[in-house]
C-alpha cells in the first residue's frame, strides 16, 4: 500500500510518499508497526491525538479497518481557509 | 457549482461574472475572500506556505459544497483555494454563494468557510523572523463547525 505524509508528519518522517507491504488490519496496527520500524516513525507518531488519517482520500478513524486500502495518509489537523 | 485548487491568483470580478453569466434568476451573491496577514500571534509573517493533498482536497471541497446545497437553496457556488508560497496581502481563498434571497447565501458562505478551514486537507506554514512553523489548528475553528451539526 502507498503511505503519504503531509506537513510536519512528512518532515519528521523525511519523505512524502512510500510503498510498503503490511499485514496490519487497522490504522492503529499499521502505526504500531511503523513505530517499531525506525525512530523517525516513532517520533512522528508519538502523540496520535495530533494526527489525522485518511484512507483512500477519505477522513477515517484511527481504529478503522484497512481492508484493501490502497493509500493511507497521515497528517496534522487541517488548517485551510 | 465548482471547486478549484490552484497556485495562481484569482480575480474576484472575473469569478463573479462567471457565476452569473447568462442568468437573471439570482437575487443574492455573498463572497468571502481570505487574505494572508503580515502578523500572527504578534509575530511578523513574511511568507505563508500552503501545502495540500492533491486529489483529496478537491474531493473534500466538493463534498462540503454538496452538503451546503442540501441545506440551502443555492443557485450557484464556487470555492477557489490556492496553495504554494504566498506573500502577506495575497488572496488565499474565495467562497461565493448565490441564491434567490440573501439569508441562504450568507449562511451557506459561512458554512463553506467553517468546513473548509478544518475539513479540507490544507496545512499552513508561516515564515517569521524566528523561523518557520506549522500553524496549529484552533479550537475555535472546531467550535465554529459544531454550530452547524444539528
Amino acid at each position: 500500500m502507498q503511505l503519504v505524509y503531509f506537513a510536519w508528519v512528512r518532515e519528521r518522517i523525511g519523505e512524502a510518499r512510500e510503498t510498503i507491504e503490511s499485514e496490519a488490519k487497522t490504522v492503529a496496527d499499521l502505526v504500531a508497526e511503523l513505530r517499531a520500524r525506525e525512530p523517525r516513525y516513532d517520533l512522528a507518531f508519538s502523540d496520535m491525538s495530533a494526527i489525522r488519517v485518511a484512507i483512500d482520500q477519505e477522513l477515517s478513524d484511527l481504529d478503522a479497518p484497512l481492508n484493501g486500502a490502497r493509500e493511507v495518509a497521515f497528517f496534522p489537523p487541517m488548517t485551510g481557509g | 457549482m465548482s471547486v478549484r485548487v490552484q497556485a495562481k491568483d484569482f480575480d474576484l470580478a472575473t469569478e463573479l461574472a462567471g457565476l452569473t453569466a447568462g442568468r437573471t434568476d439570482i437575487g443574492a451573491i455573498v463572497t468571502f475572500t481570505g487574505l494572508v496577514r503580515d502578523i500572527a500571534k504578534s509575530e511578523a509573517v513574511s511568507e505563508m506556505e500552503l501545502e495540500h493533498y492533491p486529489g483529496m482536497t478537491e474531493r473534500a471541497l466538493a463534498g462540503i459544497e454538496r452538503e451546503a446545497r442540501t441545506r440551502w437553496p443555492l443557485q450557484a457556488s464556487l470555492i477557489v483555494h490556492r496553495y504554494g508560497s504566498l506573500q502577506p496581502g495575497e488572496q488565499i481563498v474565495l467562497v461565493a454563494t448565490a441564491s434567490p434571497h440573501r439569508q441562504a447565501a450568507f449562511e451557506a458562505a459561512e458554512f463553506l468557510m467553517d468546513y473548509l478551514k478544518s475539513r479540507a486537507p490544507f496545512w499552513k506554514k508561516e515564515h517569521t523572523p524566528k523561523g518557520a512553523h506549522w500553524v496549529d489548528a484552533r479550537e475555535t475553528d472546531e467550535d465554529a463547525l459544531a454550530r452547524w451539526s444539528d
